[in-house]
């Protein structure tokens, strides 16, 4: 019991410096253009590793990955509320469950 | 907020700075899709083994989705827990990343606010926020981090209460909802520019492969320096 609570307290260490690290540090420092844009490039790489191979295995099952991410594709591609493409997507794997 | 209203706010100039409401709003799609993966990892903790108290002070204090399903993954093998440790910091050292990244959009703020922020930065978190038009204020940030917060420990209570989770079809449904919402958000950027689809799709197709040889966590921070390295140095000129 203790031992688990040493864990968790450990876990979260580890976890939370990383996170706060270049908040405390980065925050008001003048960075190089160079190193600006590499920064900010970040969200669109991170989105794009987090999505891929993630999302075929994200239901258990292929075929269905396939349909909930070309649903929220097309939404998003038409500029759709973000909550909107959400629960699109999570419906049509619902649909596709029930009519196959 | 819309994907819509943020490209009109983006024309709008002397936009004002969003708040505590905003930010909950923002924070909605997160808490969708955090509701069923906590109930999942509820479930899961107490199949381990796990208390209720000690479910939830790891939903309380680690709040990271990945090193908790690791971790309880890695408790329920009897691995050592220095092991634990060291596995659950290379999972989340990506957050280092985005850190680092998300500050740059900062508005001036007190480090003790910057503390607080920080312990609520995951990657929907992070994606989310940095894809917001003008700088973050702290009231939005805490907004938006803290209803994600109150969804993963929330979900992660009824988890383990319910125990038996939720019918199979609706949970085979809602495990792309995370993934929807980062669709969501990457595609109208996408769009907009060669530069950040060349971006993304780099990172995306090195993960596939760096998947095979390591860790899911040193994956997913090689590839995003990849893919942010390329667009950074082998693209001219920026936005379209």
């Amino acid at each position: 019991m203790e031992k688990y609570f040493l864990l968790i307290m450990a876990m979260t260490l580890v976890t939370y410096l990383p996170r706060v690290f270049p908040l405390l540090f980065l925050h008001e420092l003048k960075l190089s253009p160079k190193i600006q844009e590499f920064l900010s490039n970040i969200p669109y790489a991170v989105l794009g590793a987090l999505i891929v191979p993630g999302v075929f295995y994200s239901t258990g099952n292929l075929s269905y990955s396939m349909v909930g991410a070309a649903t929220a594709v097309l939404m998003a591609y038409f500029n759709l509320n973000l909550l909107l493409v959400v629960l699109g997507s999570i419906l049509s794997i619902f649909l596709f469950q029930i009519w196959l | 907020m819309t994907v819509k209203s943020i490209q009109q706010s983006e024309l709008d100039i002397c936009s004002k700075q969003r708040g505590l409401k905003d930010g909950i709003v923002a924070s909605l799609p997160i808490a969708i899709g955090y509701i069923p993966i906590a109930i999942t990892f509820g479930v899961l903790a107490q199949a381990t083994g796990l208390t209720l108290f000690q479910a939830l002070s790891m939903s309380l204090f680690v709040f990271a989705g990945a090193s908790q399903f690791v971790g309880i993954n890695l408790i329920a093998m009897g691995v050592p827990f220095a092991e634990i440790v060291v596995t659950t910091f290379i999972l989340n050292f990506r957050h280092f990343l985005m850190s680092s990244s998300l500050v740059t959009k900062f508005a001036p703020m007190k480090n003790g606010l910057l503390a607080i922020v920080g312990f609520g930065i995951t990657d929907e978190t992070f994606s989310l926020a940095s894809l917001q038009p003008g700088q973050l204020s702290g009231p939005f940030l805490i907004g938006l981090n803290f209803t994600a917060y109150a969804a993963w420990v929330g979900g992660t209570g009824l988890g383990v209460i319910l125990a038996a989770g939720m019918p199979p079809v609706l949970q085979s449904s809602m495990g792309i909802a995370l993934y929807a919402m980062f669709i969501g958000l990457l595609i109208p950027s996408m769009k907009k520019s060669i530069k950040i689809a060349s971006v993304a799709i780099i990172a995306g197709l090195t993960n596939i492969v760096l998947y095979n040889y390591l860790s899911v966590g040193w994956s997913i921070i090689l590839a995003t320096i990849t893919g942010a390295f390329i667009g950074t140095f082998f693209f001219k000129g920026g936005k379209k």
